[in-house]
């Protein structure tokens, strides 16, 4: 560095500025990409460059009818992912967070064998969970409804773990006691002091429940052979491999417009809750 | 009721859910890979830790083993450089429009892994993907990213795609949290940007380093969603056993056998659990 400038007030750097407008670049090329396409018709797909518009703007048209291709099954798709965000992503964090705040303000005998389970649990791949939970779930009856998604959505250890990191840090004690000391039973304590203060910390394990929920496809893919009970990301791949294999159908527009009207809701939700989820993220959550 | 009970009331209900949804099924996998079924006459017999010996036999599985490790050794790096670097330079107050890169890289984290792949997948095809606009525009036939050399490569670039964001927030989260008089007694000093970098913020993110390591470690092992949509496109590069995850599923709902795919469950859940707590024993002792 040529200039001295304090560190507390450093220059703004246009070389640091170019470097990270390169990965800008790399970030939102294939964003673009989806939403040109997404204006294409089948044909200009097949025909016209890649990050410029086709001869024909149908968007609108791609729109209408991935609403309404066979007997509009994308709304289908898209209510079960509303249901199954709503309820899972909304039970997991109301159960993160009650037990985040109970690891975080209770010392109770047998805590420190949650910890530990918990943390064991958590090192196993969720993953390698999927197919002895498919076939417990089998078992039970409940493969093939709507059960299968809600309830493994329902536990969300890394919520439960940002919760605790927030609580510990958020709730004074003293609050607390005070509270018990005007007679408030626990859960009430919770339900009317403890719900405020943990705000910014619910909406941060909020946000990143839904987005958990609302992109899960590998529990939905073995769980559900029902059509009419997918949620968007298995119905999306399913158009999709209809575009090869025996009497292929490719509806490769559907696909690319669906793909777009998926993200849409996410991203907005993101930018409008960002003063929150940030606030949430830096105060509780990475402290050492 | 006395104060030792409380808590439970609290932490209860996410440990009920968490019990049916992660030990009942690590149990029920254990009790599955003990036993083996019987091709003529029906039925599971015991058969101890034979499946074990069998995966420990399987050429397949330790070629899907390798194929993820590779991926691990180089993508995981790349991708936690790179959001270190992007983490630094947002932390740094030297860019221009500093919490635009934040939102913007952070963004593709909110698509849904399932249309990363789709629109991945299209940008990389022949028929009207970027890949073939390159070609077309280079005037040759060189960039083939769903051939067999590249397709890797290729998983990588998506998996990378979608995480750094992710990852630079929760180190940028890290940084956000570093008292300002630390940066003051640097400046006192006189030490320079990169000597704060190494002396202050490195250390600030030694604990966020270890926590992504081991997400990252826990979803390279786990890897599917990719490989196993990229698979329509390319059949002849993506085996049924490409990745240990594919390899469990494809026993399970191609081949209808449920005792080893739970066996190669476990077998990949106890080598991921022990690699993620070395990392953790590591991290947690030595300086960054």
């Amino acid at each position: 560095m040529s200039t001295r400038t304090s560190p507390l007030r450093p220059r703004r750097s246009p070389l640091l500025t170019g470097l990270m407008i390169l990965y800008l670049v790399y970030t939102l090329v294939p964003l673009l990409w989806l939403f040109l396409s997404a204006t294409k018709t089948q044909g200009d797909l097949l025909s016209s460059p890649g990050l410029w518009f086709g001869h024909r703007f149908a968007l609108f048209a791609n729109i209408r009818d991935t609403l309404t291709y066979n007997d509009g099954i994308f709304l289908r798709w898209l209510g079960n992912t509303l249901l199954y965000v709503v309820v899972g992503a909304g039970g997991a964090t109301l159960l993160a967070t009650a037990a985040g705040y109970g690891l975080a303000k209770y010392k109770f005998k047998g805590r420190r064998a949650v910890f530990a389970v918990l943390l064991g649990a958590v090192a196993v791949p969720g993953t390698a969970l999927a197919v002895p939970t498919f076939l417990m779930f089998s078992n039970l009856g409940l493969t093939n409804t709507v059960w299968a998604i809600i309830i493994p959505s329902l536990v969300s250890p890394f919520g439960l773990y940002l919760m605790w990191v927030y609580a510990s840090d958020a709730i004074p004690h003293d609050l607390l006691e005070a509270a018990r000391i005007d007679g408030a039973g626990e859960v009430r304590i919770f339900f009317t002091v403890a719900l405020r203060l943990l705000a910014p910390g619910i909406v941060t394990v909020l946000l990143f429940a839904v987005v958990s929920t609302w992109n899960n496809y590998f529990l939905p893919l073995i769980m559900l052979s029902k059509p009419n009970l997918y949620p968007l990301t298995v119905g999306l791949t399913q158009w999709s491999n209809q575009a090869t294999g025996v009497g292929a159908r490719p509806i490769y527009n559907l696909v690319i417009t669906g793909s777009l009207l998926t993200i849409v809701p996410l991203v907005v939700a993101f930018l409008l809750l960002q003063r929150f989820w940030q606030s949430g993220l830096t105060a509780g959550s990475v402290k050492q | 009721m006395h104060r030792d009970t409380k808590g439970w009331v609290f932490v209860g209900p996410f440990l009920a859910v968490f019990a049916l949804t992660f030990l009942a099924p690590i149990g029920y996998a254990i009790y599955l890979s003990l036993f083996r079924e019987q091709a003529f006459f029906g039925g599971n017999v015991f058969v101890g830790l034979d499946n074990y010996a069998d995966v420990i036999a399987d050429s397949k599985f330790w070629e899907s083993f390798l194929r993820v490790l590779t991926f691990l050794v180089v993508q995981v790096p790349v991708m936690l450089i790179l959001a270190l670097l992007a983490a630094l330079a947002i932390d740094s107050a030297r860019l221009h429009g500093a919490s635009f890169f934040r939102i913007v890289i952070f963004l593709p984290y909110a698509v849904p892994g399932v249309v990363a792949v789709l629109m991945w997948g299209f940008i990389y095809g022949d028929n009207f993907g970027l890949a073939a606009d390159l070609n077309n525009l280079l005037g040759s036939t060189a960039i083939k990213p769903l051939s067999g050399h590249w397709m890797l490569p290729s998983i990588a670039n998506i998996v990378t795609w979608e995480f750094v964001g992710y990852n630079m927030l929760i180190f940028y989260s890290a940084l956000r949290t570093v008292p300002e008089e630390l940066y003051e007694a640097a400046a006192i000093d006189g030490a320079s940007a990169l000597r704060t970098v190494r002396a202050v913020k490195l250390p600030a993110l030694r604990g966020a380093v270890v926590i992504a390591t081991i997400f990252s470690i826990i979803g390279s092992f786990q890897l599917f969603n990719e490989p196993n949509i990229l698979r329509t496109l390319a059949p002849n590069v993506i085996t049924t056993y490409y990745t240990p995850n594919m390899y469990a599923y494809n026993l399970s709902f191609a081949g209808q056998q449920f005792n080893y795919s739970a066996t190669v469950a476990i077998v990949m859940g106890v080598i991921t659990a022990v690699i993620a707590y070395v990392v953790q024993l590591r991290g947690s002792r030595e300086a960054l």
